[in-house]
């Protein structure tokens, strides 16, 4: 293992059953039903699936997810605001948490 | 992303022009052969159907040079059908009972003799499609009057649009091709293509920009109608959404931009036994512009002509065609991926 990444490994993901069948196959189906058609469209899961992928920083989802989102029809327009939306989200989440910073700074100054 | 260069590899004397390469290449990916696939599901030896569709294609000569071209069709290409060997199709069309013939090239209209064979089949009263680049109907004054030509002949338009914005269009067909595009399709709407109540038929055709497979048919389509009514006022009736197979200038896009194992590998996983039993191979075939006859206009371009008595018009034998063994490849992968794929759209 020359790597902590490599590309070809996405393509092994359902091996993840051989280590334990049961978990993988319960796991493989509600990913399978997550993503069909449903009150959602399965582009809108797409991506959603594209901005989280990126929130979580996973090079095999933002991989899996830039293909699938282009072979939903979308284009890179909507694929780089979605990743916006992750952006906004992430640095929203660590600036709202400032207010915790600033309750305890004024808790301790005088 | 790809750089038009505006020459047909054939010009540039590429290797991959040549057929023989192409085969190589194909025959060299480490994938299942495609007839083992058939045989999975009993489909091996693919049988004709029938024969209703007469695709035609009347020349390789174009005004664009596109990038997925497998027909590597250009400006530099001379190979055109001449009005002896549309006689011969014309003789052969009266020895069966096709109710279709689907007009293809390279741009059809630039044959010398298109709008002269448009009338003979039109006499016929055959189902007439013709496969038109849009941008032919806005290069030169004398191909203006095509709408209004079109429409006498009742003819169905099949335009390829592969999306709709300038970016992507113009990476995959050319510099301009989108405005001429919106520009083209305005002319055909306002002779009434399109609309509703006139029964002129505007098809879209959509194929990827790029190394991936196309979206659900309609749900693109509704995007597609949404988008052209609200930013340019355009109407048409269906779009088709096709996957591109991997033979001439799009196979040397694969090679070039390393993308052709993954594309190969993600056509053979995507393989639907649906689409294979419903390819339009089985009721169709495909005519060169020299006359010699093929299952489709890809084993035309791979030159591999029809396992049946008759391979040219002078020798046509509905008979034998009729109960044909289809000659299949590995690039018959591409239609049999996912919803399945042929010149009209998906077939699964």
């Amino acid at each position: 293992m020359k790597t902590y990444y490599d590309p070809d490994d996405l393509k092994k993901f359902g091996k993840i059953k051989d280590f334990q069948p049961e978990l993988g196959e319960k796991f493989f189906d509600y990913y399978g039903s997550v993503f069909e058609e449903g009150a959602l469209t399965a582009r809108e899961k797409s991506l959603i699936a594209l901005a989280v992928s990126h929130a979580v920083q996973c090079a095999y989802c933002i991989d899996a997810y830039t293909e699938d989102a282009m072979e939903k029809g979308c284009d890179e327009e909507q694929m780089m605001e979605a990743v916006h939306v992750a952006a906004a989200i992430k640095s929203g989440s660590t600036l709202v948490h400032s207010v915790q910073m600033m309750n305890k700074y004024k808790q301790l100054s005088m | 992303m790809g750089v038009l260069t505006h020459k047909s590899l054939s010009a540039q004397k590429h290797e991959l022009s040549e057929v023989d390469r192409q085969l190589e290449l194909l025959k060299q990916a480490d994938l299942t052969p495609f007839q083992d696939k058939l045989s999975e599901t009993d489909l091996f030896p693919l049988k004709a159907l029938n024969v209703d569709v007469f695709q035609i294609n009347v020349g390789k000569m174009c005004n664009q040079v596109c990038n997925h071209c497998h027909v590597d069709a250009g400006p530099d290409r001379k190979e055109i059908m001449t009005r002896e060997t549309m006689q011969q199709c014309l003789d052969a069309i009266d020895k069966t009972t096709c109710s279709t013939v689907d007009l293809t090239g390279g741009a059809p209209e630039m044959n010398p003799d298109f709008r002269w064979f448009v009338e003979q089949l039109s006499a016929k009263g055959k189902k007439i499609i013709v496969r038109c680049n849009l941008t032919i109907i806005v290069a030169n004054k004398k191909y203006n009057d095509l709408p209004e030509f079109f429409k006498k002949h009742k003819i169905e338009v099949a335009s390829s649009l592969p999306y709709f914005t300038s970016a992507k269009t113009d990476a995959q067909r050319g510099d301009g091709v989108f405005d001429k595009s919106i520009k083209a399709l305005k002319m055909l709407n306002e002779v009434g293509y399109g609309k509703e109540g006139t029964g002129l038929v505007l098809d879209l055709v959509y194929n990827p920009s790029g190394a991936f497979l196309p979206p659900d048919q309609l749900s693109l389509q509704a995007d597609f109608k949404k988008k052209l009514k609200t930013r340019f006022d355009i109407v048409f009736n269906q779009l088709y959404a096709i996957t591109n197979l991997p033979i001439s200038r799009y196979l040397e896009y694969l090679v070039a931009s390393e993308n052709y194992e993954g594309y190969m590998n993600k056509l053979v996983e995507a393989y639907n036994p649906v689409a294979a039993s419903n390819v339009m191979c089985r009721n169709t075939i495909s005519i060169g512009w020299d006359g010699y006859i093929f299952d489709c206009d890809f084993n035309q371009m791979l030159d591999l002509k029809v396992a049946a008595k008759g391979q040219h018009l002078k020798d046509f034998d509905i008979e034998s065609l009729v109960n044909r063994t289809i000659i299949v490849n590995q690039h018959c992968y591409g239609c049999t991926a996912g919803s399945g794929s042929s010149c009209g759209g998906t077939v699964a």
